[in-house]
């Protein structure tokens, strides 16, 4: 602008631009917020990728229990690489085996002539297998024949790895994260600071001032999402099986329902404190029970209705269904009903109950 | 004459046990053009008051009119014609001066070109500075250019010189009275009475929720009856020091108060008293310690109302 630009009916920015502006300029100004936004979710994609990487599973441990004619037994198993094969007396090898050092024991009885004795625990999903192919192998090695052919194809697809069922979990985390984070903390620290009340005072319109924080927050996840969605596809290989506009979709509608939610969770609040005990209050359910990381199938059934109406749920659910299956919108309209009216309800809560001074 | 602001008999009652009466009828009117001050210790009722007429909270009971119009009609016709500064607003800090000024401005229909703002209060080297980078002057600076930058016909100012340093306080009292020059009206709150004195052209004092005084601050000072303050102290090691009516009866004394080991006398004539009182300290073998005559402030105003000092000492407010 220049000096002689008249003093009044200076240019005047839209007051929403203007919000929206001064919004984005205090985020990407504040190192620690871009860290947890962006920083945050990848790390978690690292190692979880990596700890829960698919490989086959490379040996089990099987404690033999000493005793006469153990030798043959020892002798058939040792040779196959997938066992690493132990000699323990009977009280050592039952401890072994309930701390979960071995996964299988065997008692050879009469020196093998008697048949073996297995012990594991069907629990655990190692030792059932370690049984079933340690009998298959002192089977044949008795000189069972097996009686009908059978060939082995060994796959490893994208698609269907961890990996693949993380990364809709986690974008729909950082979507979670952002609305809450992003929104509630900025808001009471805003009340704190008395500049809510200083808005107020002027002309401005309330519905510009959280309709400016919803779209700022929008444009913040847009490059979350597309940054997980790279990385997850470089180091990864995750692929979207589906529609890049349906997934387009559903992150924008994710990222207004949790803007609503976030905008309800700092809406009376008045100290930062607060306002984190009831972020955590929101949070840490559908943390557990939304499935980020695991399927919510592992949850019993009464409690399923439950885990259906959490926002989050839906949320990761629509996004797994379209980059795993390559499913449409059109089959996801009662996911998408769900998170539109967790957004839209708790949005006009919000507007109704905000306390501005 | 155009009123700018009129409040008839506002009551604000906060809810508490007991309940707190913190303004407890209060009527001002105070005409356009006009500086006006409302004076008054930490508690008075001052920021209650203020918010109350800035419809930022609402009045128990009472009646409020700002340039002719009603907070419950017109709301936003009032706001786009007054600029606020509040007690206290830390505003974004890692906004630029600048930034801040131009998302302001973007509130108001019409209003004031922020550079131009920015210059009128001194800020133009600060221009891209973030606010958390600025001085406590300059934050104060910005705080009321946020209120200028709406081109307001009237001002509301909340304790704007508090905590500052006294050449900072110099600089917003020149920018206070530049704004009062154009012909427009502030109304600002304050506890320092040199800043009342120097800025306001009436002042309403204000005391536990009331008006007690109300005038120019000469006619208030008329008021004492005195114009002069003679105050000295005696030497210390006199083990029961004279009771202040003691020195009532000296010649022009209208009245006198004892504190902190120094003797306040109202004055109308000092010529006429200080050689009355160094007879009669010399008289009863007492010693002068110090003497200094000054002219009566608004301070001396407030004593002589209440009996307390209205300046409560630095780094001691709320």
């Amino acid at each position: 602008m220049s000096e002689a630009t008249p003093a009044r009916l200076a240019d005047r920015q839209h007051p929403l631009i203007a919000l929206v502006n001064a919004r984005l300029r205090e985020f990407i100004r504040e190192p620690a917020a871009i860290f947890w936004v962006y920083g945050f979710p990848l790390l978690m994609m690292v190692a979880l990728g990596v700890a829960f990487r698919d490989r086959p599973v490379d040996q089990f441990t099987v404690v033999v229990q000493k005793g006469a004619g153990v030798e043959k037994l020892v002798d058939a198993l040792q040779p196959d690489e997938r066992f690493r094969v132990e000699l323990y007396d009977q009280a050592e090898s039952r401890r072994r085996l309930r701390t979960g050092k071995t996964d299988l024991v065997i008692v050879a009885q009469d020196g093998g002539s008697g048949g073996y004795d297995f012990y594991f625990d069907p629990t655990r999903p190692g030792s059932s297998l370690a049984r079933s192919m340690a009998n298959d192998v002192l089977q044949r090695a008795a000189g069972r024949d097996d009686v009908v052919a059978s060939r082995i194809h060994e796959t490893s697809e994208p698609g269907g790895r961890y990996i693949d069922f993380l990364v809709p979990g986690l974008l729909g985390m950082g979507l979670m994260g952002g609305g809450l984070w992003g929104l509630g903390f900025a808001i009471v620290d805003m009340r704190l600071r008395k500049l809510l009340k200083r808005y107020v005072a002027t002309p401005m319109k309330r519905s510009h001032f959280l309709a400016a924080l919803g779209i700022s927050r929008l444009v913040f996840t847009i490059p979350e999402i597309l940054v997980l969605l790279a990385f997850a596809h470089f180091f990864f290989g995750v692929v979207n099986h589906g529609s890049y506009l349906a997934l387009g979709v559903l992150v924008v509608l994710g990222a207004f329902c949790f803007t609503g939610i976030g905008l309800l969770v700092g809406s009376r609040a008045e100290t930062l404190e607060t306002a984190s005990g009831l972020m955590n209050l929101v949070m840490l359910p559908m943390w557990i029970l939304s499935g980020i990381f695991f399927s919510v199938d592992r949850f019993p059934e009464a409690i399923q209705p439950i885990i259906m109406a959490l926002p989050l749920t839906p949320v990761i659910d629509s996004m797994r269904q379209v980059m795993l299956e390559g499913v449409s919108l059109s089959a996801l309209g009662m996911e998408i009903a769900i998170v539109a009216a967790w957004g839209a309800i708790t949005f006009v809560l919000a507007l109704r109950w905000f306390r501005w001074t | 004459m155009t009123l700018a602001i009129r409040s008839s008999n506002l009551v604000k009652t906060y809810r508490a046990k007991p309940p707190v009466e913190a303004v407890r009828g209060i009527d001002l009117e105070v005409e356009e053009g006009e500086c006006f001050g409302v004076l008054g210790p930490n508690g008075a009722g001052k920021t209650t008051t203020i918010e109350i007429l800035e419809g930022l909270l609402p009045a128990t009971s009472g009646d409020v009119e700002i340039l002719g119009l009603r907070w419950n009609r017109d709301a936003m016709a009032i706001r786009e014609q007054i600029g606020i500064s509040l007690q206290e607003t830390r505003l974004a800090d890692k906004v630029s001066v600048l930034e801040t000024l131009t998302l302001f401005r973007s509130f108001y229909r019409d209003g004031i070109d922020p550079e131009a703002v920015m210059r009128s209060v001194s800020l133009e080297e600060k221009s891209r500075a973030w606010v958390k980078k600025l001085s406590g002057g300059q934050k104060q600076r910005l705080a009321v250019a946020t209120a200028l930058v709406g081109d307001p016909k009237l001002l509301f100012l909340d304790e704007p010189t508090t905590g500052l340093d006294p050449s900072s306080r110099r600089q917003l009292w020149d920018i206070i009275a530049g704004f009062r020059e154009q012909g427009r009206t502030v109304l600002l709150t304050t506890h320092y009475m040199e800043e009342a004195e120097r800025l306001c052209d009436r002042v309403a004092i204000l005391d536990g929720g009331k008006v007690i005084a109300l005038g120019t601050p000469p006619q208030l000072i008329a008021g004492l009856g005195a114009e002069h303050i003679v105050e000295f102290a005696i030497d210390s090691g006199v083990s029961d020091p004279p009771l202040a009516e003691h020195w009532n009866d000296l010649p022009a004394v209208t009245g006198s108060t004892y504190e902190d080991g120094s003797y306040r006398l109202s004055v109308s004539h000092p010529h006429l008293v200080i050689p009355a009182l160094i007879d009669r300290l010399e008289g009863s073998g007492l010693r002068m310690a110090s003497l200094t005559t000054r002219h009566a402030s608004l301070d001396d105003v407030f004593v002589s109302l209440t009996g307390r000092q209205l300046e409560e000492p630095e780094g001691d407010h709320e």
